[in-house]
């Protein structure tokens, strides 16, 4: 098994997209079909983007085995009040000041949702939010 | 062309090189290693984009080409050159000037690569309202930038744009020219003036399946010193007709925004490998969003800088931009009655770009895993200075050398000490170790030992 740990600070958009980025280089040598790694990129990339733009900080816990990546985005921060809300396009709870940064349109969830196999969220007001997403090759 | 194995222009003169890490450095694709004190490619990796020649103090790295007697096999000689290789030229040469001395050279007809430009740019234009693309779309324009999606970014080739590039459409254009006024095609040969080692290896080892029907390959540099030498003061013979189809876009079409400015709503132009790299980065995390076309070329200035030009890349881009004006835009120019542009248009399609991933540790994934695993832990002992001293770019490339049973762990000269510090190992065994990686007798006194000059004053 390969696993791979990142941490990611609130607010630090620069640092989101490290995860997902050095991840991406470790499938590309194992070799992982190039479609699947597009998939994770994103849905993973968008998961940092959430932490960065929500939470005040979060842990990145990426774990490949069996065909299987396993990535885990555990953040602590406000949480979701109601998940199912927010894993409607387009609904944003993200600063206006996120908003002039070009995020908060609302559609990571929805988008992690579209590139994982499988994606578990769950989240505690101002405990915070765990991200699971599963992807098969 | 043997299936699967790519042709590669840029070679290395084991005489010359002096085994630093200049080369090493700079690669956009870690295909450098140093081994007996040499540098060598990693075949797969190479995307001929001439960094390592540039950065080389020792001048060790040579492009392979074609001897410019081999034109003399033929009736019809044409000498098929982009628009840069005018641009370099100072002012006080004019074109007429320039064609006449190609013309001295031997060849009968000449033509600028982007002459018939107009057939691109509708083709492309059309291939860009398909609605079903992966957007953003990017050209065959540039080899080296091809090669390097197709082996580091494989998520990427859908987004390649399948006409092929610039030289193959002037190749097929004049070849079509002559067929109609009766010449026989075995009877033509056909010579590109390449300004970079990427093109030479994209007519050897074209993009597609079907072999380029361009017949030589000959540097830049090389025709400019042979341009310098023939050129005549007075001009005698009108070469006008042999430019006539060309025009100001087409001048432009291999500086920086010559594709960007014609295509999409919103595109990017970015020039020099390095910059190119990070953009795909971004692109291949989904962190740039909504463009429709980029122009990526793999040297600084475009072609304007390419590896086998003499002039300076910034006047060169000025000249072409002077010389733009005094010729229509394309959407002006006299059209050839006579050009079959449906033929010519065939002829560009390329059925299949494949992806190539060379960064693999394995074609089995568990395989890939265990070396990745193994990796992973022999980093741990590596000192993370990236020094190159063990022949590899960095500490993470050792390691995945080593898992690969291409390097040893007594490659790192830090872990040497180590063990020659905990007694591990005798310092004779260690010296020995080193001269193996640089060469027998590399750490002598030598005065004549070069490394690259100070440049920083």
């Amino acid at each position: 098994m390969i696993e791979l740990k990142f941490k990611i600070e609130g607010g630090d958009f620069d640092r989101a997209g490290i995860a997902s980025s050095e991840t991406k280089k470790v499938l590309k040598q194992l070799n992982v079909d190039p479609k699947v790694v597009k998939r994770m990129v994103v849905a993973l990339y968008e998961a940092e983007v959430n932490v960065a733009a929500h939470a005040w900080r979060g842990d990145v816990t990426v774990s490949v085995k069996d065909h299987q990546i396993l990535a885990v985005v555990k953040d602590e921060g406000p949480g979701i009040a109601d998940i199912s809300r927010a894993m409607l396009e387009g609904f944003s709870t993200a600063s206006p000041k996120v908003r002039e940064m070009g995020f908060g349109a609302g559609m990571g969830l929805p988008n992690m949702k579209k590139n994982a196999d499988e994606l578990k969220v769950e989240s505690t007001p101002e405990v915070g939010t765990t991200v699971t997403m599963v992807f098969d090759f | 062309m043997v299936q699967g194995v790519f042709h590669h222009a840029i070679q290395i003169d084991e005489a010359k090189c002096i085994g630093c890490i200049h080369c090493m450095r700079v690669c956009p694709t870690e295909a450098v290693r140093i081994k007996d004190g040499k540098a060598t490619i990693i075949q797969e990796r190479c995307i001929d984009c001439g960094q390592c020649m540039r950065a080389c103090p020792a001048k060790a790295f040579y492009i392979e080409q074609n001897d410019l007697k081999m034109i003399e096999q033929f009736k019809y000689r044409i000498a098929l050159f982009p628009a840069v290789l005018i641009g370099q030229f100072p002012d006080k040469y004019s074109e007429e000037q320039i064609y006449q001395a190609i013309m001295d050279l031997g060849f009968t007809h000449m033509i600028e690569v982007e002459q018939p430009i107009k057939v691109l740019i509708d083709l492309t234009k059309e291939y860009l309202k398909e609605e079903m693309i992966p957007k953003p779309c990017i050209s065959t324009f540039c080899p080296a930038v091809v090669r390097l999606i197709q082996i580091k970014y494989p998520a990427l080739t859908d987004n390649i744009i399948p006409i092929k590039a610039p030289h193959d459409l002037s190749a097929h254009f004049i070849q079509q020219a002559l067929v109609n006024q009766g010449v026989k095609k075995e009877e033509i040969g056909i010579f590109y003036i390449t300004p970079c080692a990427a093109k030479i290896s994209a007519v050897k080892s074209p993009v597609g399946d079907q072999p380029s029907i361009v017949n030589g390959v000959i540097s830049m540099n090389d025709f400019y010193n042979k341009i310098r030498q023939t050129i005549r003061k007075e001009v005698t013979i009108d070469t006008w007709q042999q430019r006539r189809h060309l025009t100001r876009e087409g001048i432009l079409w291999s500086t920086s925004r010559g594709e960007s400015s014609r295509f999409g709503n919103r595109a990017i132009a970015i020039d020099g490998i390095h910059s190119v790299v990070k953009f795909f980065d971004r692109l291949e995390n989904g962190e740039v969003k909504g463009f429709d076309f980029l122009e990526m070329r793999a040297c600084d200035q475009s072609c304007s800088g390419g590896i086998l030009l003499t002039g300076n890349r910034f006047t060169t881009t000025e000249r072409l931009e002077q010389r733009s004006k005094n010729y229509p835009s394309y959407l002006d120019s006299e059209q050839d009655l006579e050009l079959d542009v449906k033929n010519l248009t065939e002829s560009l399609l390329i059925d299949e770009i494949k992806p190539h991933n060379a960064f693999r540790l394995d074609d089995d994934i568990g395989k890939a895993m265990e070396k990745m695993s193994k990796a992973q832990r022999i980093i741990c002992f590596l000192p993370g200075i990236d020094c190159g001293a063990c022949g590899a770019p960095n500490c993470q490339a050792l390691a995945e050398d080593m898992v690969q049973g291409k390097a040893k762990m007594s490659d790192c000269v830090f872990l040497q000490q180590r063990w020659e510090n905990e007694g591990r190992i005798g310092v004779g065994k260690a010296f020995h170790n080193m001269e193996k990686r640089w060469g027998e007798g590399r750490f002598n006194a030598d005065c004549n030992k070069r490394g690259r000059r100070n440049e920083g004053f």
